[in-house]
């Protein structure tokens, strides 16, 4: 127990933190189609931190906040400076100034570890969540024990803090935040400045990578700042779902992606475990791939299967409409299921159509094959009626050729409200449509 | 026009020297030229809006007709000149203006609900921190309502067809309970449906005293639906009445050709002007 106090808990507590409030700004962001900008502020910040340390040699939070935020602004001018002179489009010159500046915050570490002080190039990818360490607590009581609290972890401290002061901030601007993204234009001519709301945004993101930075890295800031985000906009169609949502991602991947890097590994017999912040940007990846796949609404399947119920709804009209043309010219042909299939053009959707023509009792199979029942007739002269109103309405209002409109109308069919259908007949006269079919009632 | 014998006029001395400017006209353009990066788009325009009347600004692609209305708002800074709403400089008078932009200027991916989005034209009311109340929700709900959309307050809008968002749009403007309206082509790619709904919304304003200033591409309903016309092609062509103003002559010098060397020296300005931010 005292072990997973003092080592597992401060590093789940931290990751977490630092991936939720990275995640609740990372849906504006999304919405003002800025993710890459976050992924800019948190590579530019790195000399910025670095040099903060060197001049103040202190790893506190402060003196590196300081460094970051001038590395922030300086990037800011070089992405603009780049941009005017060097004729790149934003994201070019965003790339460009960001690798450069995460390079040389590479180097310049270098240069301080050379001074035997403890700042390391890996930890800037991954971080050193496996040093956060709440020495003291022994079981759960302790927790509660106000002897304990000094030794609560700085960085869990720190992101704590930043994570509260960021939900605040969205609770109390949260209106403002939704304009200002959805539409600067009006935000701006009603008073709701669009350049300082976007202003301070981009300020506490730059704060919230800072107070990451350390304990997870980079990967996982740049991919806390666009996975949960996205990740929750595939289920949802609201703002403010969508945020929340962005929150319990972020948390499932923060605590599972611990456990698995952490535990994951001994669970199949390896020895090590993995890099916890890694593992973390794995799951949230394999969340947003997962959303993208299985959403309900805007998920890939979903989109499939409404496209496959939809050619189904369509073919099972057309069943309809056969059989009832059949019957009208007396042909008594014994169809099979599937000859039916083949001639609504084969594949599932076919299949479907079936299916669902006799489960709502549309159709039934006999000796002599497939028939209409009452109610399926009865639906089937409806469309049948749509069809010809359509191609009476074709031909005499448009002036089209009689075969001309067969296929035009075998699509609006399918579309015609019983509003429509009435409107249709009051511009439509005679019982016969232009192939010389009576037009049923 | 352009050369005024006084360059930089103090406001009581503009308002002597143009009689025609008065402090109760809505919206009152001072000799404003705007300009972007360095290039004028806009010169010398001076334009008194007629109070509770539907103006229509109109001309050929390029004109300057929505820099005019942005630079209008104050969303657009100006190179020279001076434009003031009912009197006053914009900023005092924001909660008196509407706007309706042009509906491919956003997002319709974002995630929000056509009521939403119609409650945005009350965030000004409502004030900075404060969340949306009932009272406000059901104040756009009768938005929605003049413009035939309750049924689809809670779609999200990309939900919605062109003429739909359209009207959406409209809807926040009224929202806005603005004495001042700017909208920005809002019969662009609409169905005939919406078109009746936006004119009669229209007609509604002014008879309410309102003005409204639109940005119109389509020629043939200008004397329908508008009282006024501006005919701009960088400069005013000509403006007043549609009866007076809108003939061939005029939409002739609005749309016959552009004007060569008024875009050579433009272009010339940029240049100079750049090789002297390159300088510095």
């Amino acid at each position: 127990m005292s072990l997973f106090l003092q080592i597992d808990l401060p590093a789940i507590l931290t990751g977490t933190l630092a991936a939720i409030c990275c995640a609740m700004l990372g849906n504006f962001l999304l919405l003002r189609r800025q993710s890459l900008l976050g992924d800019a502020i948190s590579h530019t910040v790195l000399p910025g931190i670095v040099v903060g340390f060197l001049v103040f040699g202190t790893r506190s939070a402060g003196p590196m906040l300081l460094g970051a935020i001038a590395a922030a602004l300086v990037a800011a001018v070089l992405i603009e400076l780049v941009k005017r002179y060097g004729k790149l489009e934003p994201g070019a010159a965003m790339g460009v100034v960001f690798s450069v500046m995460f390079a040389l915050g590479v180097l310049l570490m270098e240069r301080a570890a050379a001074r035997s002080v403890d700042l390391d190039a890996e930890c800037v990818l991954y971080g050193q969540l496996e040093d956060v360490l709440w020495l003291g607590p022994q079981t759960i009581g302790d927790l509660l024990d106000p002897s304990m609290w000094p030794g609560f972890p700085r960085e869990a401290l720190t992101l704590l803090i930043i994570t509260v002061i960021v939900a605040l901030a969205i609770m109390l601007f949260f209106k403002e935040l939704r304009i200002t993204a959805f539409d600067p234009e009006l935000a701006t001519s009603l008073g709701i400045h669009a350049g300082t709301v976007h202003f301070v945004t981009t300020a506490l993101v730059a704060i919230a990578a800072v107070a990451s930075f350390e304990a997870v890295g980079s990967i996982l800031v740049v991919a806390m700042l666009v996975c949960p985000a996205a990740t929750a906009r595939m289920f949802t169609d609201r703002l403010a779902t969508q945020v929340l949502l962005s929150v319990v991602f972020a948390m499932i991947a923060g605590i599972g992606g611990y456990v698995l890097g952490a535990f994951g590994p001994m669970w199949v017999g390896l020895e090590h475990s993995l890099s916890a912040a890694g593992m973390m940007t794995v799951v949230a990846g394999a969340l947003m791939g997962l959303a993208i796949v299985f959403a309900p609404n805007h998920g890939v399947l979903a989109k499939r299967w409404r496209a496959v119920s939809l050619s189904a709804a369509i073919a099972r009209e057309d069943l309809l409409a056969m059989l009832y043309r059949l019957e009208e010219n007396e042909a008594h042909v014994a169809l099979t299921s599937g000859n039916i299939r083949g001639a609504l053009g084969g594949g599932i959707p076919s299949r479907i159509a079936v299916r669902r023509a006799i489960k709502r009792s549309e159709i039934n199979f006999q000796a002599a094959g497939a028939e209409l029942t009452d109610t399926g007739r009865s639906e089937a002269r409806r469309l049948v009626r749509t069809h010809r109103l359509w191609e009476t309405y074709l031909v005499n209002e448009l002036g089209l050729r009689p075969d001309h409109v067969h296929a035009t109308a075998e699509q609006l069919e399918h579309v015609t409200s019983e509003e429509m259908a009435s409107e249709l007949r009051e511009h439509t006269t005679g019982a016969i449509d232009p192939h010389g079919k009576p037009i049923p009632d | 026009m352009a050369l005024t014998e006084v360059h930089q006029p103090s406001r009581q001395d503009s308002l002597d020297l143009r009689p025609e400017h008065s402090a109760e006209s809505p919206l009152a353009v001072h000799d404003v030229t705007v300009a972007y990066h360095r290039k004028p788009v806009l010169w010398d325009i001076d334009f008194d809006a007629p109070i509770g009347k539907l103006t229509a600004i109109v001309g050929p692609n390029g004109a300057g007709k929505s820099t005019l209305i942005k630079a209008s708002m104050g969303l657009i800074p100006l190179a020279a000149g001076r434009i003031e709403i009912f009197g006053k400089a914009i900023r005092a008078q924001r909660k008196l203006v509407g706007y309706v932009p042009q509906r491919g200027s956003v997002d319709w991916d974002f995630p929000v609900s056509a009521l939403d989005v119609v409650c945005m034209g009350r965030y000004r009311a409502i004030g900075w921190c404060k969340p949306v109340t009932r009272a406000h929700k059901k104040a756009a709900m009768e938005c929605l309502d003049r413009v035939g959309m309750v049924d689809f307050a809670n779609r999200q809008i990309s939900q919605l067809s062109g003429g739909q968002q359209q009207r959406v749009f409209l809807a926040r403007a009224l929202a806005q309970d603005a004495q001042l309206y700017f909208m920005d082509e809002p019969f662009a790619g609409v169905d005939a449906a919406t078109e009746s709904a936006i004119v009669d919304v229209l007609r509604t304003l002014r008879d309410q005293g309102r003005t409204v200033i639109c940005v119109h591409h389509d020629l043939q309903t200008i004397p329908d639906y508008f009282d006024h016309v501006l005919l701009l092609n960088m400069r005013i062509v000509a403006q007043g009445p549609v009866a007076e103003v809108f003939t061939q002559e005029n939409l002739q010098k609005t749309y016959g050709g552009r004007l060569t060397l008024l875009d050579e020296a433009s272009e010339a300005l940029a240049r100079t002007s750049s090789s002297r931010t390159a300088k510095k």
